[in-house]
């Protein structure tokens, strides 16, 4: 892990250190809380053969996206991609192999690895089609699936507010996945519309403490390029 | 003459009972939100991460941070909370949500529920649709009666696969409100103009009809 003041980092010395096929937790829900700057910048640094873990898999313009779309990713972990077309046709021309999971036990595979378990028990999709293939346990007189959790690589999370130490705080519903992701991964790095100096934040305002922040950008709320994007729905 | 659509959500309006936590589905469910009173006092949770959403004013600027779960841009009401993916679905199989609007491809009379996958046609993921339907208490399907060709999505026996088996309580369509029984499927209401020998032959599922007691939407 990065000493305490070494995080800060620019955007091209961050991504570089991802290697092809390495495997990628991407935050955000829809455009809120997705680091587009960071994907931006991976997409120009050229890595492939990459898995990639986000709820969506946004638009085909944006986000993870555009490195679907350049044919950069191997395999997607998520929940839901109806709102790219394209990768709706990768998956189903088998280009892109899909792994989907119920939007909730995505979110607490994640969770569970980034608490330092492997894997937890749950009733979740009993009796459909998604508990084919699972294994399933006996535990105080009733059946449990079992779920193993998800780690990463890589963790690409975006953050409003950080400081030089890495510590987050997310806003509105840009939280999402970032902060389990944040916890969930060997590596993580975080961008951040602003970061201010240890001791600005209160540490009760903290969401994500910088123990789990490998390295912290700074990217420009006020561009188009690196600010907030608009959803096209 | 109100549309099929506004018949089913002026409805649906009236199983909210002030006080609840109500999650609307994408899709119908959602324009939900445009029926309840703006004074009733309702915390609409959506799942990726907000419990207090409500529409924006019209002409006021989105916040491009905050959406809902079907990406359209929401504000929030006094007593609004934001939190993480892996929380609002703890919210949701914990119970802690009490009533939950879905759309529906297909609905039986033992209460499964089928709205998420058609082999080889429509499959987009999953989203949050399985745990909401195995875990919230009360379950609402608002739904069109019969798709666009006419035949039944009210079914003796769901053909598509499930989103989660006996789960539904109850099924708001342009022609009826339906309860889940133990016994079938109870029409409680019935639209005006419509008779019974019509509704049953619109439905595939068998209905179970007691001509007294039906009310009229």
């Amino acid at each position: 892990m990065t000493l305490l003041n070494h995080k800060h980092a620019t955007i091209e010395t961050a991504i570089a250190s991802i290697p092809d096929g390495a495997s990628i937790m991407v935050g955000g829900f829809g455009s809120p809380g997705t680091p587009f700057a960071l994907l931006d910048e991976l997409l120009a640094q050229g890595q492939k053969h990459l898995t990639l873990i986000k709820n969506d898999a946004n638009e085909p313009d944006i986000g993870i996206g555009r490195l679907i779309r350049a044919g950069r990713v191997d395999r997607l972990i998520t929940s839901h991609i109806g709102l790219n077309r394209i990768a709706i046709e990768e998956m189903n021309q088998g280009r892109l192999a899909v792994e989907m999971h119920p939007q909730g036990l995505l979110a607490e595979k994640i969770r569970c690895a980034g608490a330092g378990h492997y894997g937890f028990l749950t009733d979740i999709g009993l009796g459909t089609e998604i508990a084919e293939g699972r294994r399933e346990i006996e535990c105080d007189g009733r059946t449990w699936a079992i779920e193993p959790a998800i780690r990463a690589d890589v963790a690409l999370v975006h953050a409003d507010l950080a400081d030089a130490y890495g510590n987050l705080v997310y806003r509105g519903t840009a939280i999402n996945f970032n902060p389990l992701m944040a916890m969930a991964a060997d590596r993580v790095i975080a961008q951040a519309f602003r970061v201010e100096a240890p001791g600005y934040l209160t540490p009760e305002r903290i969401h994500t403490p910088c123990a789990f922040i490998s390295q912290i950008v700074r990217v420009d709320e006020a561009t188009s390029e690196q600010g907030r994007r608009a959803h096209a729905v | 003459m109100p549309s099929d659509q506004e018949r089913i959500l002026a409805r649906a309006a009236r199983e909210v009972v002030p006080g609840q936590i109500v999650n609307l589905g994408i899709g119908l469910p959602t324009l939900l939100f445009h029926y309840l009173p703006p004074e009733m006092e309702v915390l609409v949770h959506s799942e990726n991460g907000v419990l207090g959403c409500q529409p924006l004013v019209a002409g006021s600027e989105p916040d491009l941070e905050m959406i809902d779960s079907g990406g359209a841009y929401i504000g929030t009401r006094p007593g609004a909370s934001v939190f993480d993916s892996a929380l609002s679905f703890a919210m949701i199989r914990r119970s802690r949500v009490d009533v939950t609007f879905m759309g529906a491809f297909e609905v039986d009379q033992q209460g499964n529920l089928a709205n998420w996958k058609i082999p080889g046609k429509f499959f987009p993921g999953i989203g949050g649709a399985m745990e909401l339907a195995q875990k919230v208490e009360t379950l609402v399907v608002l739904c069109s009666h019969n798709d666009k060709h006419g035949n039944s999505k009210i079914l003796r026996q769901c053909r598509l696969p499930l989103t989660a088996p006996h789960c539904v309580s109850r099924i708001i369509t342009e022609k009826a409100v339906m309860q889940v029984t133990a016994a079938g499927l109870e029409v409680l209401d019935i639209a005006e103009g419509l008779d019974v020998a019509a509704l049953r032959e619109a439905t595939e599922a068998e209905l179970i009809i007691d001509e007294h007691r039906l009310g009229r939407f």
